[in-house]
């Protein structure tokens, strides 16, 4: 049951993705992507790490991905198509994406561990041993994110700053 | 009874009560807009116009179904299914009432107890945006897509202070399940007493959330012709009007079950009726409770005006986010000083 | 635990399959006397002018991006919220310097006047 489960979302995740870079319109490759971030929350809850799931939901699915769509539609996308690239740019795209892939899957099968694991606490990914681990484990990184978010801030007010000041 | 059976079943009674109370509801909505303005209301279709919503919902599909040519035509499409599919995809994790017992089996009155509850609602409703933008943005005409913008800047923005105030609900419960919520309010032991600071952001941000007015800036005809939807007709308008009702059951619901104590009623347990009988009455006591809340979304859009963009921004940002946020640390100082 | 979602995946393809029969039937119950003008936007009644894609206000977009960055403080906020008792004092001292450092983002931005639109 969970196989047929975890492999049909992995489908669903790997055809979401080769139509997002396929698809020509950017609202629609905006939306596939939206359809990937869904199978992937489905892996998440195969893994019983449900509120990573429903987070993953809400921060990417709900909000990176409405920000990439106020993006596409800040822009001007009269014309459907993209302008045509010379040969030579796909053919140094291909090559180049070729080489990407032979050296990830090179890293891949020298480094990963192939054995299965067994985690040591299935119930890892609820939310209370989650708040547990952060809040007792992991304050200093999450105290740093603080720092992290306030420089985003400042940098994407200057950001909206000097376009609107042109 | 299988789990599984029971739990089919269940979801399309719920299912047909959600669209049932949505389509009333817009009877009811003239209804209450009529008792309001010393009208009648609509009283031609059956008795009392009882049959309306069946009159209205039978036009809409008869309608003729326009795309516009130079629209995007599968976004536009698109649009209103994704609007009504989240709208009704919310109910799932609800309590509607406790468990019942069928031939010696218990059956909890719930689609799915997950372990996230209510965040489930807030990544559903924080998906709705998109029915919104797609079907603003695919429509190719300016007020459609300033509609959109708003109705999306306005919905994100609340959704901060909704998830805000809703933290320091959470602080006393300790979990996020919704049933569990409920239950920790037995009789009148409603949250509301505890939290109504954080009760009153989080119906204003419902408001907001649901476009309703005083926010209902996204359809907001005198400067934006019929906002987001203005290109629909037939029942694809038709879907992104139920969306909306639908949302509005949804918020009463989740505002009954958090803070009302949902399907608890006073002497509850003291009474000493059977349990069956206890989950009947208390179903209906939380649709009564449901229903009480829609009125009171009704009342407030006959009553107060709309808001401007920049105010409904300041008071998204400036005042909202901030009182969640000062609500969420004194609650927590209560709590420690009082409690341990 | 994972079993409980199975009802909410039965919910969605009973939804699913509400939209495309509604969908399909206002397609085919609709009558269907179209014509160049008709087809045309409607917008506010009169000839539209030019395409409707145009640039707007980068506020819009501002908006955008200062929600994702309070969303992802918010999700913090939860797993802190559900673990508050146990947590105790300590927990509170944590979120504390957490939430001065949200506050002072939220004034910044406010003083910046990045969410001021009457201008």
């Amino acid at each position: 049951m969970i196989e047929i489960a975890f492999f049909s979302l992995s489908i669903l995740a790997v055809i979401f993705a080769i139509l997002v870079i396929t698809a020509k319109n950017p609202v629609h490759s905006v939306l596939f992507l939206v359809m990937t971030f869904f199978s992937i929350a489905g892996h998440f809850v195969l893994l019983n790490a449900q509120f990573i799931a429903v987070v993953h939901v809400i921060v990417y699915a709900g909000a990176i991905m409405v920000l990439f769509l106020f993006v596409i539609m800040l822009m001007n996308l009269n014309k459907e198509s993209e302008p045509a690239k010379p040969l030579w740019l796909k053919l140094s795209g291909v090559i180049t994406s070729g080489l990407l892939l032979l050296v990830l899957t090179a890293v891949f099968r020298k480094t990963v561990d192939k054995t299965a694991h067994v985690l040591p606490n299935p119930d890892i990914g609820l939310v209370k041993n989650l708040g547990m681990t952060l809040f007792n484990d992991f304050l200093l990184p999450f105290e740093l994110s603080a720092v992290l978010f306030l420089t985003a801030m400042v940098g994407a007010v200057f950001i909206g700053k000097v376009k609107a000041g042109n | 009874m299988t789990e599984l059976t029971f739990k089919i079943i269940f979801i399309i009674i719920i299912f047909g009560l959600t669209l049932l109370i949505a389509m009333y509801s817009t009877l009811a909505e003239r209804k209450v807009a009529a008792f309001l303005q010393d009208r009648i209301g609509p009283n031609r279709a059956g008795p009392f116009g009882i049959l309306q919503p069946v009159a209205d919902g039978l036009k809409f599909f008869f309608k003729e179904e326009i795309i516009p040519s130079t629209s995007n035509k599968i976004l536009f499409i698109l649009g209103p299914c994704i609007a009504i599919t989240t709208a009704l995809m919310t109910s799932a994790v609800l309590p509607w009432g406790p468990a019942i017992t069928i031939n010696g089996q218990i059956y909890n009155l719930q689609v799915a107890d997950v372990n996230i509850g209510i965040l489930f609602v807030f990544g559903v409703v924080s998906l709705g945006v998109y029915g919104i933008m797609v079907g603003g943005w695919a429509s190719n005409n300016k007020y459609s897509l300033l509609g959109a913008l708003r109705a999306s800047s306005q919905m994100i923005s609340y959704e901060l202070a909704m998830g805000m105030s809703l933290i320091a609900l959470l602080m006393s419960s300790g979990t996020l399940g919704v049933r569990e919520i409920v239950e920790q309010q037995p009789g009148f032991h409603w949250n509301v007493f505890y939290q109504p600071l954080g009760f009153l952001i989080f119906m204003i941000c419902a408001f907001a959330e649901t476009n309703r007015t005083p926010f209902d800036l996204p359809e907001c005809e005198a400067e934006l012709v019929g906002g987001y939807h203005t290109e629909y007709s037939s029942m694809k308008l038709g879907l992104y009007l139920f969306a909306e009702y639908i949302n509005m059951f949804i918020s009463s619901a989740v505002m009954a079950s958090l803070y009302f104590g949902g399907y608890n009623f006073p002497f509850m347990n003291e009474l000493g009726l059977s349990p069956n009988a206890i989950s009947i009455i208390g179903s209906s006591v939380f649709f009564l409770k449901i229903i009480i809340f829609i009125f009171f979304f009704m009342w407030v859009r006959w009553t107060i005006p709309r808001f401007r963009f920049d105010q409904l921004m300041h008071l998204g940002w400036k005042v909202l986010i901030p009182l969640a946020v000062l609500n969420m640390m004194l609650t927590g100082l209560f709590i420690l000083f009082f409690k341990s | 635990m994972r079993d409980s979602y199975i009802p909410i995946l039965i919910q969605f393809i009973v939804v699913i399959g509400f939209v495309v029969v509604t969908m399909v039937a206002t397609h085919l119950l609709g009558p269907k006397r179209n014509s160049i003008k008709k087809l045309k936007n409607f917008e506010c009644g009169i000839e539209s002018q030019g395409n409707a894609r145009k640039p707007f206000s980068v506020k819009f977009f501002l908006v955008a991006i200062l929600f994702v960055l309070f969303d992802v403080e918010i999700i913090f906020f939860y797993p802190w919220a559900i673990n508050f008792k146990e947590l105790g004092m300590k927990g509170f001292v944590e979120m504390l310097v957490f939430v001065v450092f949200v506050l002072f983002g939220l004034f910044y931005v406010i003083k910046k006047k990045a969410l001021k639109w009457d201008e």
